[in-house]
């Protein structure tokens, strides 16, 4: 599945510096289904190169990380459960960075 | 964009009833949509300008500006509404450069494009004016361990001197809800008591040369930092400015490991309300104790499970009252300089001497520096213990 992430607020210092990402994640569940909850542990596995812990808190994002699905606050459609179709564009904010 | 992605859950917003919500406000819980959150965004901020009268017709106003988000927002939105409803003020930028190579210097690129975008003019000061030593040249000198301390101290009294220089009324502060529920629960843990009693007010140091105030003061940070990124979508204009500038964030590059306390903390919320180094302390990289990050941390993790523990946060703070006969501390003014000091001479002062006579540890750790007996007195005469807070008297919030 075809995805652009991107991250900001100083988020992106844990990819190497790089704050778009396109990627193509392959669920591996069923044919086709991929949900945030899939996305947030394939980004830790696939993308996070230092301090994990800066982006994810149990198995979700660390509070104070806002999420928007398609420029849509991930609080509106489900938060982890959020269903991702192909071409979704899925941006990460930190808010505890830069005053 | 709508039509590509017809989800399972399409909602709609609750004002207009008309448009895709783009947003759950943490105030409210209302799904909103981008236009008119960015029309109540600005509209809430113009409401608490007017109703606590911050501002008055004619006044100068500085905006302290460090080019992250908070700053870079607050000058957006202030400009627009100083247009929109006539407030009548001159609105300037004013940046600190600390003269930290590969951190304020990139930063301070930011507020220059802000000066043009906004048509603010900007006023930097700098440590190598104020104080004749940049912060590079005080890590040379005392290296790493206790930089931070300086910075903090200097950086406080330089936005007082070059607010004094542009001559304005008032200075504004980009410090937000988050940040004052933060400080709050700090001040409680620190028992800090004379801070306590003066963190939620939205206007600070009337009785001084120069107020300070935060029209931030109810606003979430969520929603500064998606206010930008929603603003972009809705206006091609502005999106350049926002989107691809950003607010600056990367860490101070000259960050002491091992500063103790809260202090920085502390003195980051001045100015600069979100302040880079206050992250690493959050994140506990550098902290070597973890409760150093536990009120930003619990802030967030309470805002999680309920958002509106913030505001709640912020009405307790307001609600404390200090008992008339608590004995609070006295500011006087520095023998030296004239900057406001609770000792003979104000921290920086101190501090600067112990650098120039190549003492630098003078002035720092716990010692009680130059006038002990007016502590003393206060204890004596109090019976609580530590009741008038720390050293850093001439701090306000």
């Amino acid at each position: 599945m075809q995805l652009t992430l991107e991250f900001g607020g100083g988020l992106e210092l844990l990819c190497d510096s790089v704050k778009i990402h396109d990627v193509n994640v392959i669920p591996n569940n069923e044919v086709d289904k991929l949900t945030m909850k899939d996305l947030l542990v394939w980004v830790r596995t696939n993308l996070i190169k230092e301090r994990p812990e800066m982006f994810m808190k149990d198995d979700s994002v660390r509070p104070g990380v806002l999420v928007l699905v398609n420029d849509c606050d991930w609080e509106l459609s489900g938060q982890l459960d959020t269903p991702l179709e192909e071409k979704d564009v899925v941006v990460f904010i930190s808010t505890l960075h830069g005053g | 964009m709508e039509g590509n992605h017809k989800k399972a859950r399409v909602r709609l917003c609750y004002l207009c009833n008309q448009r895709r919500a783009a947003l759950k406000r943490p105030k409210t819980l209302e799904q909103i949509c981008r236009e008119c959150f960015y029309e109540l965004f600005e509209e809430e901020i113009h409401q608490v300008i007017v109703k606590n009268e911050l501002f008055k017709p004619g006044e100068r106003i500085a905006i302290g500006a460090s080019g992250g988000k908070d700053s870079t927002v607050l000058a957006y939105v202030l400009s627009e509404l100083n247009r929109r409803h006539n407030y009548g003020l001159d609105l300037f930028l004013l940046s600190v450069d600390e003269g930290i190579t590969g951190y304020r210097d990139d930063s301070l690129e930011t507020v220059k494009r802000n000066e043009l975008q906004y048509g603010l003019p900007l006023k930097i000061v700098s440590y190598k004016d104020l104080y004749g030593w940049t912060m590079d040249e005080i890590v040379k000198t005392i290296g790493l361990k206790n930089n931070c301390t300086f910075c903090g101290v200097f950086r406080r009294q330089a936005l007082d001197r070059g607010a004094a220089l542009l001559k304005v009324d008032k200075v504004v502060t980009g410090h937000n809800a988050d940040d004052i529920a933060e400080t709050v629960l700090l001040n409680i843990l620190r028992g800090d008591i004379a801070r306590l009693s003066r963190c939620t007010s939205i206007t600070t140091g009337e009785d001084g040369p120069i107020p300070r105030c935060k029209p931030f003061k109810y606003t979430y940070e969520k929603e500064i930092v998606i206010y930008p990124s929603v603003e972009n979508l809705n206006k091609m204009v502005t999106y350049a400015y926002f989107k691809r500038l950003d607010y600056f964030s990367t860490e101070c590059t000259t960050l002491s490991p091992l500063f103790h306390g809260y202090s920085l903390v502390l003195f980051c919320y001045f100015i600069f309300p979100s302040c880079l180094l206050r992250d690493y302390f959050v994140a506990g990289i550098y902290s070597p104790n973890a409760y150093r990050g536990f009120a930003r941390e619990f802030i967030k993790d309470l805002e999680r499970m309920r958002p509106r523990a913030i505001l709640d946060i912020i009405k307790s703070g307001e609600d404390f009252r200090i008992s008339t006969s608590t004995k609070m501390p006295e500011q006087g003014i520095c023998e030296r300089c004239g900057y406001i000091s609770s000792q003979k001479w104000c921290k920086a002062c101190v501090l600067l001497e112990g650098l120039n006579k190549g003492l630098p540890k003078l002035g720092i750790g716990r010692s009680r520096g130059l006038d002990n007996n007016h502590r003393k007195d206060v204890k004596q005469s109090n019976g609580t213990k530590n009741i008038e807070g720390k050293q850093c008297g001439s701090l306000d919030f």
